[in-house]
């Protein structure tokens, strides 16, 4: 198998993995499969979800450098994406089957449960990121510029995490929180101890 | 009496519409017959789920008189009320209640009855059973989390243990403290909540006909993951008012602590009446799902100040701002 072959191949895999889920709770929710309270079952596993895969694409950096396997950056944009269509399905379930659609009644939401507010804010800056992935956009960006924009995830990932805390916050009910809020806190402590090691490194060249 | 209209909750029948309770026993007796002899019985059919539960005792009731006791909705299917349930001493996700519950140990069972009474008592369970003639009221149940159900009780007022007791005058308040043995109750462990579970009432709302001790629901004695062998059911208040598993009732005359209040006390006020106009930070209280309703499509019903049972309530709270007692 040629090496483009093979990346094809893990391409598929990997779409198929990520629409799993997906998959699986549609299933759920046409057997009937989602408990007694279907609606609220929904939303809380596409959250899950969505932190989930944001949790994998933040993963990929670091585990391309620990790993010394920089192959792996390929598939990053694409578990990006799969972030935003969770976060997306999470939002359409609070919209549709919470709200209703009743929109009056969404945007008095807003301010009564800032916890949503989080929520919305991070889901915006999702939907930036993942318009400006487009190529066409990508390339009039510039990888510099377009770079430097996708930093923004950073800014979800404690959004996210605020997010569910915040709805879990008064019940104190924080084991997955903590799970994810450490694993993200990780992968952003990576971060920064690799620009803190970059500017040493650029300070002794000098 | 209080003048109401019919647009507050539910729609009472004039007195000359009620059964009379002798006619109504005629017709269980007859029922019980027909059903005996092998005859399809439709009045009971609102039971036929309930019915042949394992492990659970079936329980005779006759149907409550107590005014707003039976609201007419149609009922939250039985299998929905035992296995979504919020009871944090068997774990903190709703299945989790129905999966540890069966570790409690029901019999033998006390409860204590003390504080400012004259007449401190502890019953034991067999006893409380036969305290009252077992009622069947149909609540509204309003969760603070934002869904709702309708569950057929079978119980009676608050008030008939109570008056055993004879409260003194100087008793404004009643405590009531839950069952917390780390033994039986996988979920104390967390400490969620400052175990045991303490819930109150001032004591005029503990007195209210429609403050219910429950020992069962839906024609059987109570699963326990809702709260076994008895709990209180206070259908104009948030669910987490109504204590499950009860072991100790307290008489006070200062405002009882409450393990939600502990907790977060600007989420979760002392009162916790089901009302719209407060918004909760995670639940807006406007609305509520209604459980086992048409699933994911169903739309939320609008919220209704004391749950509905303003008429019957609303005198309890005359002249209090109910934005700041919350």
């Amino acid at each position: 198998m040629s090496s483009s072959a093979a990346k094809a191949a893990i391409r598929t895999a990997l779409h198929l993995l990520c629409w799993l889920p997906a998959a699986w709770l549609f299933y759920l929710a046409a057997t009937d499969g989602l408990g007694a309270n279907p609606a609220e079952a929904l939303l809380r596993s596409l959250g899950d979800w969505a932190l989930r895969f944001l949790c994998v694409a933040l993963a990929v950096t670091p585990l391309r450098q620990w790993l010394h396997w920089p192959q792996l950056a390929a598939y990053r944009r694409m578990l990006g994406l799969y972030t935003f269509f969770y976060a997306t399905l999470h939002w359409l379930a609070y919209v549709v089957f919470d709200m209703g659609l009743d929109w009056a009644g969404i945007v008095a939401d807003l301010p009564k449960r800032p916890f949503i507010l989080v929520g919305t804010l991070a889901w915006l800056v999702l939907l930036v990121l993942a318009v400006t992935s487009l190529p066409a956009l990508v390339r009039r960006l510039g990888g510099r510029r377009w770079q430097k924009l996708h930093r923004a995830v950073y800014a979800v990932a404690i959004l996210g995490v605020l997010h569910f805390w915040w709805m879990r916050a008064g019940k104190n009910h924080f084991g997955d929180v903590w799970v994810y809020g450490s694993i993200l806190a990780a992968l952003l402590m990576a971060r920064v101890a690799w620009a803190v090691q970059r500017r040493r490194l650029r300070a002794a060249v000098r | 009496m209080l003048i109401q209209d019919n647009d507050s909750g539910f729609i009472h029948p004039n007195s000359s519409e009620i059964t009379s309770q002798s006619l109504y026993l005629q017709r269980r007796q007859w029922l019980r017959l027909a059903a005996a002899g092998g005859m399809a019985a439709t009045g009971s059919a609102v039971w036929a789920q309930g019915k042949a539960v394992e492990g659970l005792a079936q329980m005779t009731s006759v149907k409550s008189t107590v005014a707003g006791a039976m609201t007419m909705e149609p009922l939250t299917p039985y299998t929905d009320a035992r296995s979504y349930n919020n009871y944090y001493e068997f774990g903190l996700e709703k299945e989790d209640p129905a999966r540890n519950a069966p570790s409690l140990k029901t019999r033998p069972w006390t409860v204590k009855v003390e504080g400012l009474v004259n007449k401190p008592r502890t019953f034991g369970i067999e006893e409380l059973l036969k305290l009252s003639p077992m009622e069947e009221r149909i609540y509204r149940l309003r969760c603070v989390e934002g869904w709702s159900m309708v569950i057929p009780w079978i119980g009676y007022s608050l008030s008939k243990l109570l008056a055993q007791v004879e409260p003194q005058g100087s008793a404004k308040y009643v405590e009531f403290v839950t069952l917390a043995d780390d033994k039986q109750m996988p979920g104390l462990k967390s400490r969620v909540l400052d175990w045991p579970y303490t819930e109150g009432l001032r004591l005029d709302e503990a007195m209210h006909p429609l403050a219910l001790l429950a020992f069962g629901m839906y024609g059987n004695e109570l699963p326990k993951q809702n709260g076994a062998p008895l709990r209180l059911v206070v259908p104009w208040k948030y669910g987490f008012k109504s204590a499950k598993s009860i072991v100790t009732i307290r008489l006070t005359e200062k405002e009882p602590g409450t393990a939600w209040n502990k907790a977060a006390r600007n989420e979760y006020g002392f009162y916790s009446n089901v009302n719209p106009g407060v918004p909760h930070p995670r639940w807006s209280q406007e609305t509520e799902r209604r459980i086992g309703e048409g699933g994911l499509f169903a739309k939320r019903h609008k919220t209704l100040l004391f749950n509905g049972y303003e008429a019957q309530v609303g005198a309890l709270y005359a002249g209090m701002d109910l934005k700041k007692n919350f």
